[in-house]
């Protein structure tokens, strides 16, 4: 006989203001069974928490219904709070405000938490007992994609003594921030405070760089991933090169330089940039004729410190991992899809990413603000927000960083051009950031840019202008500009690979390609299945202080579960019975491949990597598969009682 | 001292009596050790001389066929009041079996398919004349009166009847295998690794390759029904439609889940279409346990 108690939440008035609250309580003291009922304002809070816990003493309860939000709110919250007292399968909780009262108005959602609460009783009551599963743990972490929030990811945790992985696909480490010129709202050199977190990345004693580098692999489970990473032939030995740049000098081949948008030639053996870590040299083989040295062979010939191996085949890196930081990076969205803006084919119209390596210094202009159509300098340039964000046609969402560095870019243009006129045309300015408004407000006081509230309608080219005519919607006017240079603040993208990536870890991404957190606001930088965490724009678009925070935060989710002897698994897992006939398909459809089968060809499962999902016991044709507290007798009888 | 049996046939095709004669030689054994009190199929016997026996005289008495008219009911009522032990033989008493299809639709429909219209009737009418009602559905034996034990199949294979005989007499009623065919199946071995089934074609469309026939793209029945037939169909290279009955429910219900779930598509779309071209969906999938579906026949649309 169970003796179960049940505590009805009001959330305040979430749940209280549609549901009567009291009357739940009322009718569930007429289960059977149930022999303790009753209601508080905030059941999640200490007192709460503490009623449900005297409650439970003073009733000899062995088992607790709390009827309240989402499990995958508070259910850890109350199993915690009475572990020393029943068991946490014991306690379950009947979700009565996301499925009832925010979708209910009418009296009849009373009703409904009445009968999801009861269900939910009828359920707790053949609850077993169950323990949680331990499983070990592999102290070393695989950190995906080298951009600053991938940088920070690695540092932290090597820092706290425990090794890293980590994996970057191009041939240097830096991602998206060693292109920009200077950075909002300090106007700090990027390049400058970012180049010594490289280069601690590559001394490091516990990070293990791998550059030129895929993730190809990945299966397992958290405390327990096995990963296979690709490397792919750089034709240069790191350890050997100097980076002295003789092979460059004797390289006949020239293409376009793909950090520099193709806007500078580089030769098809190359560094990415100067300041890139490793120092040292690839050959991309696209490009190069030394693949096939019979042709050409000269840089080998060149380099003294004989780094050139044109044999260099791929190679292929098994590591197992405890844990994976994903920081895959953003990409701008393709200006070819802007119709509005004439797919920007015109060489005078440039995306933000683009206009960031003209004001570098080490850029193809050497900070020149140009035309490219004919070099001359720019005088007069419009910069359009939101080209691409907040558009149904194209992204919905704001990219949270073009309102700042826009107004960085004016301003540094105002600062190379002191002649030179800047436009802005923006729909918001949405400076949240600390010190943010502030540098907004300079920018538009003392560097006297205009600001244009509206989109422009459209563009052209008249001679050696761009036009762009547009509505200021806070005068009523229309406006019409003649510029030298349009630049496009673009929306933010995920990377392309970062779909391969999330198929890879079997984790979700939303509609727009980035990565989907297990909870928007309570569990942000971690992925629903365990062991997985995410940094930087990989999860939605973001700002170099958030990347960096975001990334330390995934960094320290990494380092508290390393700090721990043995993981706990939730003992919730597919169980066998003995009349498993061989039919293969609960093997053939777990998502998890958490099924195996014996020399008989019977399946069993194994635990470690069950998540629970109870895809299996639904398929299996001859119902040997259960999933405890799950079974088929408790979801009838709660069927039943709903049904009453 | 010699068992006393009786054998009945209610609504059935009489493939169930001629099943006996299926264990061969063996018969002659089973004859040395048994009294057939009651058979109509094979011997003269009224309805009043099994209504004269003593209640509980008869041992074992089978009853194959599913209970189609107000006569049939009678008949099990006073088979059960006169036996010991009342078994339900072979699919139709069990699960309703083909003939529960019928619960498909309601008596006026099948009068007309079967009296008025149909190809080769003109001028047909319904015979009502001192005849036993014909109930409104399709009943099963144990749906009407308690029964003992089940042998299932269509008719019941020899190996299962070998079995089941056995056990009977010698009072046991637990004997049915409790694992499915995909257990005893030959073709077992030859299941892939990854199976995803990406269109279901039917068993004459294909060129049968000698593997699982799921992995062949063709609906078999055989990780669902209950094994004990030694695959009889599968050696004839035709796969398992489901006579002996689910392990865990009814083996359509839990075929249907088992092969939606191997079902790849790609996209929610395409698996759609996938499972659109099955044919017949009742008729694939409960072939013989429709009855068992709909108990109470088909549910009139209300609106």
């Amino acid at each position: 006989m169970a003796r179960v108690g049940v505590f009805v939440c009001h959330c305040g008035l979430n749940i209280a203001g549609v549901v009567d609250v009291k009357k739940v309580a009322e009718e569930l003291i007429k289960e059977k069974d149930v022999v303790f009922s009753t209601t508080y304002a905030y059941m999640c809070s200490d007192p709460g928490q503490n009623l449900i816990r005297e409650k439970i003493k003073e009733h000899r309860l062995d088992s607790v219904v709390i009827a309240a939000c989402s499990p995958s709110m508070h259910e850890e919250t109350f199993r915690n709070a009475t572990r020393d007292l029943i068991n946490p399968y014991r306690l379950e909780i009947a979700n009565i405000r996301e499925q009832d009262s925010w979708v209910h108005e009418s009296k009849d959602a009373t009703e409904k938490a009445i009968k999801i609460t009861k269900a939910t009783v009828e359920k707790v009551k053949s609850n077993e007992e169950l323990e949680p599963i331990k499983i070990d743990v592999e102290r070393k972490a695989l950190v995906i994609g080298g951009g600053v929030a991938g940088i920070q990811a690695a540092l932290d945790i090597a820092d706290a003594g425990y090794e890293v992985i980590l994996v970057e696909k191009e041939p240097s480490i830096g991602g998206r921030m060693a292109q920009l010129s200077e950075t909002f709202p300090t106007l700090d050199c990027s390049q400058c405070i970012l180049t010594p977190k490289m280069v601690s990345v590559a001394r490091h004693p516990n990070i293990k760089l791998l550059t030129y580098a895929e993730v190809v692999g990945i299966d397992g489970f958290v405390g327990n991933f096995n990963v296979r990473i690709k490397k792919k032939p750089r034709y240069v030995d790191i350890d050997k090169c100097t980076a002295c740049g003789d092979c460059e000098d004797v390289c006949t081949v020239i293409v376009p330089n793909e950090f520099e948008f193709g806007r500078k030639p580089r030769k098809a053996i190359y560094i990415p940039f100067p300041q890139a870590v490793p120092a040292a040299y690839v050959i991309d083989e696209q490009s190069c004729l030394g693949i096939a040295p019979l042709r050409c062979g000269e840089c080998a010939k060149a380099c003294e410190a004989d780094a050139i191996n044109y044999d260099m085949q791929p190679e292929y890196i098994e590591e197992k991992v405890g844990a994976i930081v994903v920081a895959t990076g953003y990409d701008l969205y393709d200006k070819n899809n802007l119709v509005e803006y004439g797919y920007g084919e015109d060489a005078d119209i440039i995306t933000s990413l683009e206009f960031e390596r003209m004001l570098s210094a080490g850029g193809p202009t050497q900070g020149k603000v140009i035309k490219p159509s004919n070099g001359k300098e720019a005088k007069k340039i419009v910069f359009i927000q939101c080209a691409g964000s907040r558009d149904k046609q194209h992204k919905p969402y704001c990219s949270s960083i073009c309102c700042m560095y826009t107004a960085k870019h004016a301003l540094l243009f105002k600062h190379h051009v002191e002649d030179g006129e800047a436009y802005i045309f923006y729909i918001d300015i949405r400076a949240t950031g600390k010190n943010y408004e502030e540098f907004i407000a300079r920018v538009m006081e003392e560097e006297r840019i205009n600001y244009i509230r509206g989109k422009p309608a459209k563009i052209y080219r008249q001679g050696d202008k761009i036009v762009v005519e547009g509505v200021d919607t806070l005068l009523g006017k229309s406006v019409k500009i003649e510029a030298d240079l349009v630049v496009l603040a673009m929306a933010i993208v995920p990377r392309n690979e970062a779909k391969d990536v999330a198929r890879l870890l079997k984790v979700a991404i939303d509609e727009h390609g980035f990565f989907k957190e297990a909870h928007p606001k309570l569990r942000p930088v971690e992925a629903v299945t365990r062991g997985i965490f995410f940094a930087g724009c990989s999860q939605a678009p973001k700002d170099i202080p958030a990347s960096v925070a975001q990334a330390s935060a995934a960094a320290s989710k990494v380092i508290a579960m390393f700090s721990h002897e043995k993981l706990e698994k939730e003992p919730i897992v597919a169980m066998f019975g003995d009349a498993c006939t061989g039919c293969r398909t609960c093997f053939y459809i777990c998502p998890f491949n958490a099924i195996a089968l014996d020399s008989k060809g019977k399946a069993y499962g194994i635990e470690a990597l069950c998540e629970g999902c109870g895809v299996c016991v639904a398929a299996c044709p001859v119902g040997n598969i259960k999933l405890p507290n799950y079974e088929d007798e408790q979801i009838k009888k709660m069927v039943e009682v709903i049904l009453e | 001292m010699k068992k006393k049996i009786a054998m009945y046939w209610g609504a059935g095709c009489g493939g169930c009596d001629v099943s006996l004669l299926g264990v061969h030689e063996k018969l002659l054994d089973l004859l040395s050790v048994v009294d057939i009190v009651f058979w109509p199929c094979a011997m003269d016997f009224k309805y009043e001389d099994l209504e004269k026996m003593e209640d509980g005289s008869i041992d074992i008495a089978f009853y194959n066929g599913a209970i189609r008219t107000e006569e049939n009911e009678e008949m099990a009522k006073l088979l059960r009041k006169k036996a010991k032990m009342l078994v339900a033989y072979g699919s139709c008493a069990m699960e309703g079996c083909v003939i529960g299809l019928a619960n498909l639709y309601g008596r006026e429909e099948i009068f007309d398919a079967i009296y008025l219209n149909n190809e080769t009737t003109s001028d047909g009418k319904v015979p009502s004349h001192e005849l036993p009602e014909f109930l409104p559905v399709l009943k099963t034996l144990d749906s009407v009166v308690k029964v003992d034990a089940f042998i299932p199949g269509c008719p019941p294979p020899a190996p299962v009847l070998e079995e089941a005989l056995n056990a009977l007499l010698n009072g046991e009623t637990n004997f049915l295998a409790n694992v499915a065919l995909c257990d005893e199946c030959p073709r077992r071995d030859s299941k892939p690794d990854k199976l995803e089934i990406k269109k279901i074609k039917r068993w004459h469309a294909v060129n049968d390759d000698g593997r699982c026939f799921l992995a062949q793209g063709i609906i078999c029945m055989g990780l669902a029904t209950r094994a004990g037939c030694k695959a009889e169909c599968i050696t004839a290279n035709i796969p398992c439609t489901g006579c002996m009955g689910g392990i865990d429910g009814l083996s359509g219900t839990s075929t249907i889940s088992a092969i939606a779930s191997l079902i790849d598509g790609e996209d929610e779309e395409k698996e759609k279409e996938v499972i659109e071209s099955i044919q017949d969906v009742i008729g694939t999938f409960f072939k013989y346990s429709t009855a068992k579906l709909l108990p109470y026949g088909r549910v009139k649309d209300e609106s």
